[in-house]
């Protein structure tokens, strides 16, 4: 009761504001409930029930009816366990790289490991397994595939932009400066283009890569620059005692960089690096638009059979629902971890909850 | 010194070839491929019509130089309206975010959550679906207030007739404005001279509001209404806002403001608790506490993530290329496919880009250095 | 010092290679063993579009069934791509697909400036409009101030502009890129008229509109849409390749032959039938084929009649400009001599 009074009603104006918030509730979750749980259409044959309740209750049973396209796109259906098995390595290896045990150098190495498993189980043409061409890719799969393997390599070519741009050689710096604010400065959607425009008109005639590998490479060169801005930062926080040690005990630049310089910067750049790969995973979703058939995409074209069309809202929400789930739990993640870590080093760790968009 | 100067010039060979391999390469398709390069094409004829123009005259016989314009008319129209949007319901739901009264303070922390982990693209596509899928049809439309109709081909408001007190108007407006700056600064320096203070305040609202308002009266008070009226298909007269623009300003700002808001309460928790305390000591209402004390010391932490975000909302504006919203880079795209020059409208859209948000960061940059601490601290 | 030296080396075994890889496009089809073709995403019916068991039907996808039988002897080794109207140019241009058969229109600007040859004529088209029947609209010139759903990159969109300017009305573009989603913004309301060619107005009508007689196609046809197959410039063998697959087709209908009697034929004296399916002269070998190469076509596709009469006599069409030029019609082939 006093904690009521003490939170809820403690002066006028928070005691009128706390009544018009409960009124909007009332007059908003209700009805919301009754279309989304409990007049909702869990299971039907075909579309005729939910187009009788079309208003009243949710349509549920779209995604009931198409969940497996939604999850595995277009690859066959006998061999879905396929892409199961690579979503279950996939979430594998965020789980291992989460826990802190495990941040050590051998880390590099399993997650090579796993990325090959995923390439062995999608392509198959070895081991008994039978070959799908990438062009039957797609669904929540692929989601997950353009993110992980977008992160992957991108890391790799991340460090060495951080580093080039903080280098004394104006040439080096020319570059990185050059191609992480050309990149930071242009919209995700046009770097999609330019690759699956413009790319195989810079290659020699008869060479083409496929799709999905053009995308992918735009994705790379995207999350490249921005992961470069986020070591850049963890390079910049390093107590410049450290480098001075180094240079004390002899470590030529590159010895000192890979033993004492990158291995502190990195961990210091955790959080923000874990906000970087949500705000990533996020825009996977843009492959929509040059046409790849990534989460998102099949949920669109789920909607376009006649039969199912004009439920556009039920299908948003379930994706919503998808990508929170994600995005929610790396998030909670990553707070929780500026928390342990904010303890070692102090980088304003309040406004570490800072997220870009 | 040498070894280093070895290695730059090995990079630039090297970066120089695989230059010249890709522009070589580039050169040979087009020209075995007969692709039409150059920018020639912006002087043709676009031969097609866009949806909505922000104002500017636009028929299908004009430039596509003329329609690239309208394009970025078109963003800029929806990125300016969605930044202030975002930053007022930002602001709103960061301050109810720290708010102590706790139903508010968790509705808002919800709101933050569930805005900032669904990708832009579904809130867009869920937006532009309840507007087009449950609104009725034009002669059937919704009508919550006289002269305002919903219906699925937008919202139709209406409009004052254009006058010609309205230019008067505008220019009293921006005297009104510049006079309470002036005011302003001249009551702040008699109160650092004498001590005596004046409501700057209140002169400034006055000179900003009542100058308008003279102009308006002087004309004879002009207010003709034109109000949307159904006629054949469609509504004509007033203004309309489409579904599609309506969706992408509403998801637009919805989403950017649950940024904005983590950035506003992220800033005024970064101030010093001994600063409330020091105001307080000090006999300063809560209010005037916050704008004199809080408010200064939290935009300092507040403007650049906040920049970053309006730079953020105007290259997300890009995605109203996937619901039909006319902007430069779905005018971009028509123009690529129909000249089929597809390298020089990726450039023209990239360029385009690139100087807004260079230009965004030069003037951040500037405020930055205007505000900094001098002396290390934080 | 060892870096730059194996940088060096493997962009100088990129241009060896890039070099080397210079090919003809029959050459890499062969090489894959299936030819990939372009076809309508949106899964226009009677023209291409997958049925119920996944497997792509038109005729469109018969053209492209043609060329596979030219060149395999088996007109199932292709590989389809749906492509969006705004898609479909640059997946030609990129290589992505080797031949583009997705009901697009013969412009002199797509010809000449976007780096495509278009192979023929498979539809002679036009453009018309389609409206719900509760407007009471009987003629296209009642339409000023309509909201119009089009999709963009199409001449479709410009005919429109052209069609609106000339009889001094306006309307409301509401562009919408893929064919399913344009579909579905016309039924629900969000537009009062519909505009693509009329065989496409028809099919849709036909397979897609909730109630099709609550539906009229406008008297009006405004353009020309001769609609072909196309492929790259730069690359005549496949180009020519392409050309006579169709005019294969359209040949054997005028003579009479069929993928019922076309082996029986063969073996008969007619001289042209015999140059025809290959057992005199040289011509498969002058194109690069198998002299058989019509025979393949013709027994395993059909002729162009028989396209015709299997995919799109059931949704309504008929003949009409389409027909031979012997029966009235603009379907006139080269000789095959």
């Amino acid at each position: 009761m006093s904690w009521l009074r003490a939170n809820l009603f403690s002066s006028w104006p928070n005691a009128i504001v706390t009544l018009l918030a409960l009124w909007l509730l009332w007059r908003v979750l209700p009805p919301f409930v009754d279309w989304a749980f409990l007049d909702a259409i869990w299971s039907a044959p075909d579309s005729k029930a939910c187009r009788a309740a079309k208003g009243e209750g949710a349509c549920w049973a779209f995604i009931a009816e198409k969940h497996r396209f939604i999850l595995f796109g277009t690859y066959p259906y006998e061999e879905h366990w396929r892409p199961a098995l690579c979503i279950l390595v996939m979430l594998a290896l965020y789980a291992v790289s989460a826990l802190r045990r495990f941040w050590r150098p051998r880390l590099v190495l399993f997650w090579l490991a796993g990325l090959a498993a995923v390439g062995v189980l999608m392509w198959g043409g070895v081991f008994g397994l039978g070959y799908v061409e990438n062009e039957r890719w797609g669904g929540l799969m692929l989601t997950l595939l353009l993110a992980t393997f977008g992160i992957a390599f991108a890391f790799p070519l991340a460090i060495p932009l951080a580093l080039g741009r903080r280098s004394q050689l104006p040439v080096v710096r020319g570059f990185c400066v050059g191609y992480i604010e050309l990149i930071r400065g242009v919209p995700l959607i046009s770097l999609l283009f330019m690759a699956s425009v413009m790319l195989p008109l810079f290659l020699p005639a008869g060479v083409t890569i496929d799709k999905l590998l053009r995308a992918q490479i735009a994705m790379i060169l995207f999350a490249a620059a921005y992961l470069a801005e986020v070591v850049r930062g963890g390079l910049q926080a390093i107590p410049h005692g450290q480098v001075e040690a180094a240079d004390a005990l002899g470590l030529s630049y590159w010895k000192k960089t890979a033993l004492v310089v990158l291995p502190q910067a990195l961990r210091i750049a955790i959080p923000p690096l874990v906000n970087t790969f949500i705000a990533f995973f996020k825009d996977t979703s843009l492959v929509l638009i040059i046409g790849l058939f990534d989460l998102l995409t099949s949920i669109k074209v789920s909607l376009q059979e006649p039969a199912w069309a004009g439920f556009g809202v039920e299908a948003y929400i379930f994706a919503s629902l998808v990508y929170f789930v994600f995005c929610f739990t790396m998030s909670r993640y990553s707070q929780g971890l500026e928390r342990d870590l904010s303890g070692q080093l102090r980088l304003g760790a309040k406004a570490g909850a800072l997220r870009d968009a | 010194m040498k070894r280093s100067w070895f290695y730059q010039a090995g990079l630039l060979a090297a970066a120089g070839l695989v230059l010249w391999f890709f522009v070589s390469n580039t050169a040979q398709n087009l020209e075995s491929r007969k692709i039409a390069s150059g920018f020639g094409f912006l002087a043709r004829e676009a031969g097609f019509e866009i949806g909505e123009t922000t104002f500017l005259a636009y028929g299908a016989a004009d430039t596509y130089l003329r329609a690239l314009g309208v394009g970025l008319a078109n963003t800029f129209r929806v990125a300016l309206i969605g930044v202030v949007f975002a930053t007022v319901l930002g602001t709103l739901i960061g301050l109810a975010r720290l708010s102590s009264n706790w139903l508010v303070a968790k509705l808002a922390a919800v709101y933050v959550e569930v805005m900032r982990n669904i990708p832009l693209l579904v809130q867009l596509f869920f937006w532009y679906a309840i507007i087009s899928e449950n609104l009725p049809g034009p002669r059937d439309a919704l009508s919550p207030l006289p002269g305002v109709f919903l219906s699925n081909r937008g919202i139709a408001l209406p409009l004052p007739v254009a006058h010609a007190a309205y230019g008067w108007i505008l220019g009293a407006l921006v005297l009104g404005i510049a006079g309470a700056i002036g005011a302003t600064l001249w009551a702040r320096a008699r109160q650092a001279a004498t001590g005596a203070q004046l409501p700057s305040g209140w002169i400034g609202l006055g000179l900003a509001l009542g100058l308008p308002l003279a102009v308006f009266h002087a004309f004879g008070a002009p207010l003709a209404w034109d109000t949307p009226e159904l006629s054949g298909f469609n509504f004509t007269g007033g203004a309309a806002l489409t579904p599609e623009f309506a969706a992408l300003l509403g998801g637009l700002s919805i989403y950017t403001a649950a940024f904005i808001a983590e950035i506003v309460r992220a800033g005024v928790l970064a101030v010093d608790k001994g600063q409330f305390e020091a105001a307080d000591s000090l006999g300063l209402p809560r209010r005037r506490a916050m704008r004199l004390v809080i408010l200064p010391q939290a935009l300092r932490l507040i403007v650049p993530p906040m920049t970053s975000q309006y730079l953020n909302l105007t290259k997300n504006s890009s995605l109203a290329v996937a619901i039909g919203y006319p902007d430069l880079v779905s005018i971009a795209n028509t123009t690529m496919n129909q000249t089929g020059q597809a390298i020089e409208g990726i450039g023209i859209i990239m360029l385009v880009y690139l100087t807004i948000s260079l230009s965004i960061s030069a003037c951040m940059n500037w405020y930055n250095a205007r505000i900094a601490l001098r002396g290390g601290a934080r | 010092m060892r870096t730059i030296a194996r940088v060096a080396g493997a962009i100088a075994l990129a241009f060896a290679a890039g070099a080397a890889q210079a090919q003809s496009t029959l050459d890499a089809v062969q090489k894959k063993g299936f030819v990939q073709c372009g076809v309508n995403g949106g899964a226009l019916a009677g023209f291409s579009a997958p049925d119920s068991k996944g497997v792509w039907k038109g005729i469109d996808v018969d053209v492209c069934r043609g060329i596979a039988a030219a060149v395999f002897g088996d007109a199932n080794k292709v590989r389809y791509t749906p492509l969006t109207a705004q898609q479909r140019f640059t997946a030609l241009q990129s290589g992505e697909i080797d031949v583009l058969s997705r009901n697009t229109t013969w412009t002199v600007t797509r010809d000449a400036s976007l780096g495509i040859n278009f192979a023929g004529v498979s539809y002679y088209d036009g453009q018309g409009f389609m409206v719900p029947k509760k407007l009471n609209v009987k003629s296209a010139k009642q339409l000023n101030g309509a909201t119009v759903c089009v999709q963009p990159g199409t001449t479709t969109e410009l005919n429109l502009a052209d069609y609106f300017r000339a009889n001094r009305m306006t309307f409301k573009p509401v562009v919408i890129e893929t064919l399913p989603e344009v579909l579905n913004a016309y039924f629900s309301g969000r537009c009062d008229v519909f505009t693509t060619d009329v065989s496409g107005l028809v099919s849709t009508r036909g397979s897609r509109a909730p109630t099709p007689a609550d539906h009229v196609i406008l008297p009006e046809v405004i353009s020309k849409e001769p609609l072909g197959p196309a492929v790259r410039h730069g690359d005549d063998k496949w180009f020519d390749i392409v050309k006579w697959s169709l005019f294969a087709m359209i040949e054997a209908e005028e003579m009479g032959l069929t993928s019922k009697n076309i082996e029986q034929q063969a073996l008969g004296k007619d001289p042209a039938v015999q140059r025809f399916a290959g057992a005199t002269g040289d011509i498969g070998k002058m194109l690069g084929l198998d002299n058989r190469w019509a025979l393949n076509i013709i027994k395993q596709v059909g002729n162009y009649g028989e396209s015709f009469e299997a995919h799109l006599k059931p949704l309504g069409f008929d003949r009409g400009i389409n027909a031979l030029w012997k029966d009235g019609g603009l379907m006139y082939a080269p000789p095959i001599r």
